[in-house]
């Protein structure tokens, strides 16, 4: 059993201490948004905010999370408003196949928290997700799009 | 104005025919006819391609499979262009095979694979947007009691010029689905077209950034339970036993099966669960001690006796081209080799399935539907009528979706579980070891110079492993492939063969292996292109001459080759000086129905790390619906070129594939891409792809300029297992 806070609601669900936050998240909450790419934390697709850091939810077990705020990108937006990042990512066209765009909004997300003008050398250094369709120059504009509003 | 992070009217469309399962539409006949055919709200349909609401929203059908190449949007403004409607109240959704198998396949073939989706289907869907147009006018007309021929449509709204009047399609669209649809209706000249050739924004992307949109892989069933499962890890393996017992009482643990011979899979309440069961499960395979033996290096040796083997399948010549090497002034001559590949689609192979003696369902993604209603049909035993399958957005496609086997899987596991919905899914290491792999192949290539170092032949022997004979060996002529030579024929969309040599012979020598080989994004041509094209630089520099102006000379008679080739060229400022420490290199060539050509800049540190700082590329694709998605196509093909080239390979020990995630099978991140320039240059005349064809270029192009900043020519791939500079 494992109390979590998801999206601002307590989820009280009945798991291995061990098994990864994804699967908890995807399966006994039901959220399923954030995606499974690898299960080794190679890929982000699996991004999540763990009290506001970008986290692999892959390779984080629900017992090392009790207690914390974690927001999954069905909760990035607030109040019926899209996160910047999420509308940079609508007004940039960036998704192909979409199944990455999850982990890498929610990495982005946490990118610009922590430096709201991110460089080109500060967004290599951060993202390392993995998109198999290509969409990494589009996400690179659309980071300095989403950075330059306030 | 606030922006709801709910599903907009447009991505719920989406959404809900995903995940509904198809459009439920109802059919008063099942042919269209005088009758109204309703979609699921009651809305009627003009055609089967378009229903059109009160409101004047318009819901366009597609066929093909999205799986992130934009195709859907690109159809969907071929078939707005001739609806002449408003194209911001347009969305579109998905009819399921099933649909289209009862309908008499008013859409035509569901395959999207060979970036056919516009190519090929264009005529048929801009006559759907024609005829319906058409059909409303005639509507209008009708209640108006005017001639049709004096009324015209835009914008989503009749006019009838001589009184005036107007109407919106909305109003009309009941009256216009209950006429005879007409055989035919003209097309509009493309010096007419308002949204092809637009870059207008993609119609799904609203559910893509809130999580929102239902992969096969989310999908929820009720009463459904999770498998995982582990097959044999050498090709043609067998199961020969396997010890249920051992984790039978795990944690949700359901229970335990094989899945046709070579497979054993775990069914638990979740997956997690059933993967650490599996993961657990004692398992004994029975394989044949010979395949046990194979490795990469046992595979390269076979190869290499195709390279110089008397018997090979002529795709290609002209001339003499051993008579005129034997007396050639000149010879230059060069062996190189391409490695296994995996798709790695972002999304693992899944499929979700419910079988019971009456019906079988399932709820994936495919890249062919058709295919996979008969593959659920045959897996199943049950007839096709008695099947559906519900498509579903891909996460990723590549080629990887076109075959069925995980298919099949899930219907094995399902119908020892009648009555209960299973979802099964593949782990990224089950996905890496059970591809269905880009073919390893080795080409040796031979150049000969007169005394005026002019080129007067070249000999270009391909050897490996043929993706038809494994697929689809009907289509072998007489045990050949001519699939081989995609972008080396004589003629043809297929790709043909840029350049002009007195004395031309390409020959394949087919070398199969256990490996089971698949269409892989651009496919055959892509070590067909970075042969050639890394050779024709070896050509040049063996004769002295500029990449560039050597090519030219050779390009005269393919005038569409050579116009992309110049216009990268020119865009890249080839001939004049590069910044410091950066060198070019190109590469052109032809497939899918497209000309494409690339020029790279990279640079080489003195420890030999390798920056591509940038790619020009151009790609004429006859004509370009969408702008701002074709650069994103190419972008997103060199990523996908680029990630094979730097480290792609899947090795091959014990008969098994060694690679198992993106650890080991490494792929290119952000700090590695390049700024990518597109020069989008659509002559016209001709509908090409554009999903796959830059994707040739990219490795040979950054080949080249490799070998002009460091003297060194890389014949192997993929570059992480070579030194740029020798220490
Ligand atoms: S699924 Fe977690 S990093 Fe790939
Ligand atoms: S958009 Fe398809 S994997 Fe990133």
């Amino acid at each position: 059993m494992a109390r979590l806070t998801i999206n601002g609601t307590v989820h009280d669900v009945n798991v291995a201490p061990d098994t990864p936050l994804l699967w908890a998240i995807r399966e006994w909450v039901g959220l399923t948004g954030t995606k499974y790419g690898c299960g080794v934390a190679q890929c982000g697709a699996c991004t999540v905010h763990v009290d506001g850091e970008a986290t692999r939810s892959c390779q984080t077990p629900v017992s090392a999370v009790e207690g914390k705020k974690i927001t999954t990108i069905e909760g990035l937006a607030a109040n019926g408003t899209l996160h910047k990042v999420q509308q940079a990512w609508i007004d940039n066209d960036v998704p192909q196949c979409g199944y990455c765009q999850s982990g890498m909004i929610m990495a982005v997300a946490a990118l610009l928290k922590d430096k709201p003008k991110p460089s080109d050398a500060d967004i290599n250094d951060a993202i390392t997700n993995i998109c198999r369709c290509g969409t990494f120059q589009q996400v690179r504009e659309a980071i300095h799009a989403a950075a330059a509003k306030a | 104005m606030n922006h709801i992070p709910q599903l907009n009217r447009r991505s719920f469309l989406i959404a809900t025919a995903a995940a509904g399962g198809g459009l439920a539409i109802g059919l008063d006949l099942p042919f269209g006819g005088p009758a109204a055919v309703r979609a699921a709200d009651g809305s009627p349909e003009v055609t089967a391609w378009v229903v059109i609401k009160p409101d004047d929203a318009v819901v366009i059908r597609i066929a093909r499979s999205e799986m992130g190449q934009g195709t859907a949007t690109g159809l969907a403004q071929m078939l707005a262009e001739e609806l002449e409607c408003d194209w911001s109240k347009v969305s579109i959704e998905f009819p399921t095979p099933g649909e289209s198998l009862k309908r008499g396949k008013p859409w035509g073939r569901m395959f999207t694979a060979g970036s056919r989706g516009i190519r090929e289907s264009n005529e048929m869907v801009r006559k759907g947007g024609a005829i319906a147009r058409t059909m409303l006018i005639q509507a209008a007309a009708t209640t108006w009691s005017v001639p049709a021929g004096e009324c015209t449509a835009a914008n989503s709204v009749i006019t009838h010029k001589p009184s005036g009047r107007t109407v919106s399609f909305g109003k009309v669209a009941e009256a216009a689905g209950k006429l005879e649809a007409p055989k035919d209706a003209a097309l509009k000249d493309p010096k007419d077209w308002k949204i092809i050739g637009k870059p207008v924004k993609r119609l799904d992307t609203a559910p893509k950034v809130v999580g929102g949109l239902t992969y096969s892989i989310d999908v929820k069933q009720p009463g459904m339970l999770l498998a995982a499962v582990r097959a044999c890890p050498v090709f043609g393996g067998k199961v020969k036993s396997f010890d249920a017992a051992k984790v039978s009482g795990m944690p949700g643990v359901k229970k335990v099966v094989p899945v046709g011979e070579n497979a054993v899979a775990v069914v638990a309440e979740h997956w997690w669960e059933a993967k650490k069961a599996v993961d657990a499960l004692p398992i004994q395979w029975d394989v044949d001690p010979e395949k046990a033996k194979v490795s990469s290096a046992s595979i390269a040796a076979f190869m290499k006796t195709g390279l110089d083997a008397t018997e090979a399948f002529v795709g290609n010549q002209n001339g003499d081209a051993k008579a005129a090497i034997a007396g050639a002034a000149k010879k230059v001559e060069a062996v190189y080799g391409y490695p296994y590949q995996n798709h790695a689609t972002m999304e693992p192979m899944n499929a979700t399935v419910r079988f019971t003696p009456e019906k079988c369902e399932a709820w994936a993604s495919t890249q062919d539907a058709d295919v996979a209603l008969a593959a659920l049909a045959e897996a199943s035993g049950l007839p096709i009528e008695k099947c559906e399958f519900y498509k579903l957005p891909l996460g990723g496609g590549f080629g990887r979706r076109t075959t069925h086997d995980w298919l099949h899987q899930a219907v094995a596991i399902a119908k020892q579980m009648p009555g209960t919905p299973v979802k099964l899914i593949w782990s990224r290491e089950e996905d890496m070891t059970q591809g269905r792999y880009h073919p390893a192949t080795q080409c040796k290539l031979v150049g000969a110079f007169d005394a005026g170092n002019n080129l007067t032949a070249l000999h270009m022997r391909l050897a490996g492993q043929s993706i038809l004979a494994y697929v689809r060996p009907q289509a072998l002529e007489n045990g050949k492939d001519p699939f081989a030579f995609q972008g080396l024929n004589a003629a043809g969309p297929e790709g043909q063969f840029g350049y002009t040599v007195p004395n031309l012979l390409i020959d394949h020598a087919m070398r199969n292996t256990h490996v089971p080989p698949h269409f892989w994004r651009g496919v055959n041509n892509n070590h067909n292109a970075i042969y050639l094209e890394c050779f024709i630089d070896e050509l040049a520099k063996a004769a002295g001459q500029d990449p560039l102006e050597f090519r030219r000379k050779l390009m005269a008679n393919h005038p569409k080759h050579l116009a992309v080739l110049n216009a990268v060229a020119e865009h890249a400022g080839w001939g004049k000086p590069a910044p410091q420490g950066v060198f070019r290199g190109l590469a052109q060539h032809m497939g899918y129905g497209s000309y494409v050509a690339a020029c790279a800049e990279v640079s080489v540190s003195d420890k030999g790390v390798l920056k591509i700082h940038r790619i020009v590329a151009a790609t004429d694709c006859g004509y370009a619906v969408n702008p701002a998605q074709i650069e994103r196509q190419v972008a997103g093909s060199f990523v996908y070129g680029l990630s094979a080239a730097l480290y792609g390979e899947c090795t091959v020990k014990d008969g098994a594939i060694v690679e198992t995630n993106f650890d080991s099978y490494n792929v290119l991140r952000i700090d590695e891409m390049p700024k990518v320039e597109v020069l989008v240059r659509p002559s016209g005349g001709f509908w090409g792809g554009v999903g796959e064809p830059t994707i040739f270029v990219a490795a040979p192009a950054v080949l080249n300029a490799i070998a002009a900043a460091t003297g060194k020519r890389i014949r192997t791939l993929p570059l992480k297992n070579h030194k740029l500079r020798d220490a």
